[in-house]
């Protein structure tokens, strides 16, 4: 099937088969492997990517299901040269370890944080209760989110 | 090496983080090669069976599948895994074949490769592989193993593959004069590392050279070449592993799997690079599972409640085949039981029983965990019986600093001696009562408040690192004056390129900047063993200290021959060496070629990181909930390299044991199936779970053992987890008259205890 949609900012057309994940596409067609695959049904959150302004699991979507989407993923998420304030404050609080979940909370948390960028420690621990990170124990990701909500509220959407 | 640097103990930002954060990390399936084929795994549905036929002609014959491989195909004799640790000869019958053949023994086993243009194809050839199996009776219990009716090796006529003890003093006596004397059965359950990232491979054969490489090598890719090759046929020069981002370890990962060698084996086969990534059922079904121990444990102490003597048996649940370091944890449940309390006399065993279950590997803390949770039991249960304080006891029965270095118990039959290196820890467990509040919150002991019983609990642990023999650095000065800094160490996502460059800046006293490190690949030092047991800052970072040494002594001599003086006139200075008489020139400018030092640190002293950790729980006896409120501990490390990645190790270590201790179960029914195969039903933490974790690492006393002082880190806060919230589930359920004795307190368990 031919599908068109927009992937950070540019115009792709391709033609995938029915059964292709978001997810696979993303990752084997595009070569966006910044989506990450923990589990393929949905419980780890590694490959979460921001379908039109939302957190979504790219391994639950087909890629057919994406046509006329916006997408954005971790690397539509990234400046050439320079961490984003988000990815500054994951650094600074040494939020990441192995750095497999990593995308997946980035993506999450800069959704949440685009949304409310008032939400609470509370609130950021249950949305980012959907992402699974075996490194961490989560303390430090808190942290960094709750950190860089000052760039969300200062701003619209900062990348 | 001075003591105090500029590098060293600062709390840096890692350099690994500038490509995770962006999306540009680089992990094994992320790696694509022009041509490559895929493979998937077709494994046994049944956990105890015979081999009647493997129907594979429906799977070939579909259109691209390139071919479908059995252990027919695998030549005679089918090819084992060898055991990497304690290889002795009495665990043989028990290695893992590469592809089932004769028999099954666990749900998940490899029967077959499929291998073709793609993973779709790939999987849906999986649903045409026909496996014929007559059904044996299921051995998942340790009765059943015992009782030896159904055998899972028929040659060796027995389900018990081993009994290792651990011996010092006279138990017997100290039993036979002991006024106090209390013996319980406690159950650890199986769970798992669970690493995020699954496992994979791209192996990719050049029939020219003859030469093999295999992209997905971690934790331990020198063994593992050395595995491969004799597998294979091949010399351990004709291939190279290449470590690429690991997306973490715990034990688990990079220990060899039979798909470390079937992979490599079906690229040789076709000549095409072949591509294979395990899906998360996959992993939960083959990759080492871990804990698995029922221990009945006796302990005798004098009225005052002076310990002296433990004695007893566990049983370690090892699953159907014995991997490379399947003996570890059963061999650590004996030797580690004592942890750090100065205990004479101890008589104890540990029986590895093979079952039809994924076979156990390492998990972090392993056999320390299990052993923790026992003997902390223990020492409050015999508190309450005494009339003693809990903390009082442990800080009597603490080994002094005055004793140290201290032998632990020997194990039998491999043996191997070891000795705590040092430290003070009764000072550790008064300043975790500090960092904790205990004065205070001592006082919600066992009350009840909104609804919910509150209690508090602390045990204390040691955790060993450093394993030996050796390590490889090599550092090259390259001629743009930056420095490479080869390890053989390898990284599992705890940040090694910055903890390395952080030790090479400062014997090299170059800034952090100009240095590069590269670690894990086969290719980058003569020699590698890798990361585990707590050893990779230890041995890798030892061995840089030594090849920065020779390193500088080499550019001395160099920067001599130009500025016409002898090397003991030259000093060296950040990117300059100077002369006498105000010579000087730039360290780049010393050489057109690479100058390079390559040295080899051997140590098989252990070191031993120790402290204590307490914990507050709330239970709500309706829900069966327990509430981790707060967690305080304390670790003393020697020597911190940085003191945020450390920190992180203690705190993801601290979380992954509240998991093991209330959430994670690999649960089997009565045929051998396993019924946690996703992460929906395997429960892991999550942000939710456990907001509150304080956890602090000091440099106390540095470990004699190394350059560096410095001793392991990356585990021990796991140990003492499991048995500090089940007492402190005892010390809230105290009204109720609980005594945990099985882990993990999930809200089921908490009703039946409760009764």
């Amino acid at each position: 099937m031919r599908i068109k949609l927009k992937v950070n900012g540019k115009t792709v057309e391709a033609e995938v088969a029915p059964r292709i994940s978001l997810a696979d596409f993303l990752r084997d067609t595009l070569r966006l492997t910044g989506t990450h695959l923990g589990c393929e049904h949905g419980v780890c959150g590694a490959c979460t990517v921001i379908v039109d302004g939302a957190a979504v699991r790219a391994c639950l979507m087909l890629a057919v299901q994406a046509h006329g989407e916006q997408i954005v993923t971790v690397e539509g998420l990234s400046n050439d040269d320079a961490l984003s304030p988000l990815q500054a404050c994951f650094r600074k609080h040494h939020a990441l370890q192995c750095g497999f979940c990593t995308p997946g909370m980035i993506t999450t948390a800069h959704a949440l944080l685009t949304e409310e960028p008032d939400a609470d420690a509370d609130r950021v621990r249950e949305v980012l209760s959907g992402n699974i990170c075996r490194c961490t124990g989560y303390i430090p990701i808190i942290e960094a989110v709750l950190e860089a909500r000052a760039h969300y509220a200062d701003q619209d959407a900062p990348p | 090496m001075k003591p105090r640097n500029l590098l060293i103990g600062s709390p840096m930002e890692r350099v690994e983080d500038f490509r995770f954060l962006r999306g540009d990390g680089r992990f094994v399936a992320d790696v694509n090669l022009e041509g490559q084929l895929h493979a998937v795994i077709a494994r046994s549905a049944v956990a105890h069976g015979r081999i009647r036929a493997i129907h594979t002609g429906d799977a070939r014959a579909m259109a691209g599948v390139r071919a479908v491989i059995t252990a027919r195909d695998l030549g005679r004799p089918v090819p084992v895994i060898p055991l990497r640790l304690q290889p002795l000869a009495e665990l043989a019958p028990f290695r893992q074949p590469m592809l089932a053949h004769g028999k099954v023994r666990f749900v998940g086993e490899p029967l077959a490769v499929i291998v073709a243009d793609s993973p779709q194809i790939a999987e849906d050839a999986l649903d045409r592989i026909g496996a014929d199996i007559e059904p044996l009776p299921a051995i998942v219990d340790r009765e059943h193993a015992e009782a030896g009716e159904t055998v899972l090796f028929e040659d060796h006529g027995s389900n018990v593959a081993i009994r290792w003890t651990a011996v010092r003093g006279d138990a017997g006596r100290a039993f036979a004069n002991a006024q106090y004397v209390r013996k319980e059965t406690f159950r650890i359950q199986r769970h798992a590392a669970l690493f995020l990232e699954p496992r994979g491979f791209v192996a990719q054969w050049d029939g020219r050279a003859r030469k093999l490489t295999l992209w997905g090598a971690a934790k331990v890719a020198f063994a593992n070449r050395k595995i491969l090759a004799a597998a294979m046929g091949l010399a351990e020069q004709q291939i190279e592993m290449i470590e690429v981002d690991v997306g973490g370890g715990f034990g688990s990962r990079g220990e060899f799997y039979p798909e470390d060698f079937l992979i490599p084996f079906a690229a040789r086969l076709l000549n095409r690079p072949v591509k294979w990534i395990e899906d998360r059922r996959e992993h939960l079904m083959t990759a080492n599972h871990a804990r698995e121990t029922e221990c009945e444990i006796e302990i005798a102490a004098t009225g005052d409640g002076r310990i002296l003597g433990l004695r007893g048996r566990s049983w370690s649940d090892n699953g159907a085949y014995i991997r490379t370091n399947g003996s570890v944890a059963p061999r650590n449940v004996a030797q580690f039981m004592s942890g750090p309390y100065h205990i004479e006399n101890i008589a104890l065993s540990t029986t590895q029983l093979i079952t039809n279950k994924t076979p156990a590997g390492t998990y972090r803390g392993p056999g320390r965990f299990e052993a923790d949770f026992v003997r902390e039991r223990l020492i409050d249960l015999m508190a309450k019986d005494l009339g003693l304080d809990r903390v009082e006891i442990r800080r009597r029965n603490l080994v002094r600093e005055n004793q140290m270095p201290y032998p632990l118990a020997t194990i039998t039959p491999y043996e191997s001696a070891t000795e705590l290196d040092g430290g003070d820890y009764r000072q550790l467990l008064d300043r975790c009562l500090e960092d904790f509040g205990w004065a205070e919150k001592v006082k919600l002991d066992g009350r009840l408040i909104d609804g919910r019983y509150h209690g508090i609990a602390i045990g204390c642990f040691i955790e060993g690192g450093g394993a030996g023999p050796s390590e490889d650095a090599r550092i090259v000065l390259e001629s743009d004056g930056t420095y490479s800094v080869y390890v053989g160490s390898a990284a599992v996502g705890q940040g090694i390129e910055t903890i390395m460059a952080q030790i090479a800046g400062d014997a090299l006293e170059a800034p952090f900047d100009r240095i590069r490190v590269r670690h894990g690949s086969t290719g980058d030092v003569a020699q590698g063993h890798g990361s585990y047991h707590s050893r990779a800052t230890v041995m890798g970072g030892s061995a840089i200290v030594l090849a920065a040494e020779k390193l500088r002594d080499k550019l001395r001599e160099v920067a001599a021959r130009a500025l016409g003086c002898e090397p003991g006139e030259v000093t060296l200075d950040s990117g300059t060496a100077k002369g006498p008489a105000g010579k000087s020139l730039a360290l780049s400018e010393l050489s057109e070629a690479p100058v390079e030092a390559e040295a080899t640190y051997r140590g098989d002293k252990h070191t031993y990181a120790y402290g204590s950790l307490a914990a507050h729980v709330a239970v709500d006896v309706k829900t069966g909930h327990v509430e981790v409120i707060d967690v305080a501990s304390i670790k003393d490390v020697g020597r911190i390299i940085n003191p945020a990645t450390l920190h992180g190790q203690a705190v993801g270590a601290i979380v992954q044991g509240l998991g093991g201790a209330l959430l994670e179960h690999l649960v089997y029914d009565g045929d051998g199936q396993l019924l946690t195969g996703t992460l929906a039903d395997y429960m892991v933490p999550s942000a939710g779970c456990f907001p509150v974790i304080r956890s602090t690492v000091v440099e106390l006393i540095p470990s004699p053992n190394n350059p560096l002082g410095a001793k392991g880190g990356g585990e021990g806060e796991i140990i003492p987890v499991g048995g500090v919230i089940a007492n402190a589930v005892a010390a809230a359920l105290a009204d109720f008259g609980v005594e945990p004795m099985e882990l993990p307190l999930s809200p089921p368990r908490i009703w039946a205890l409760i009764g």
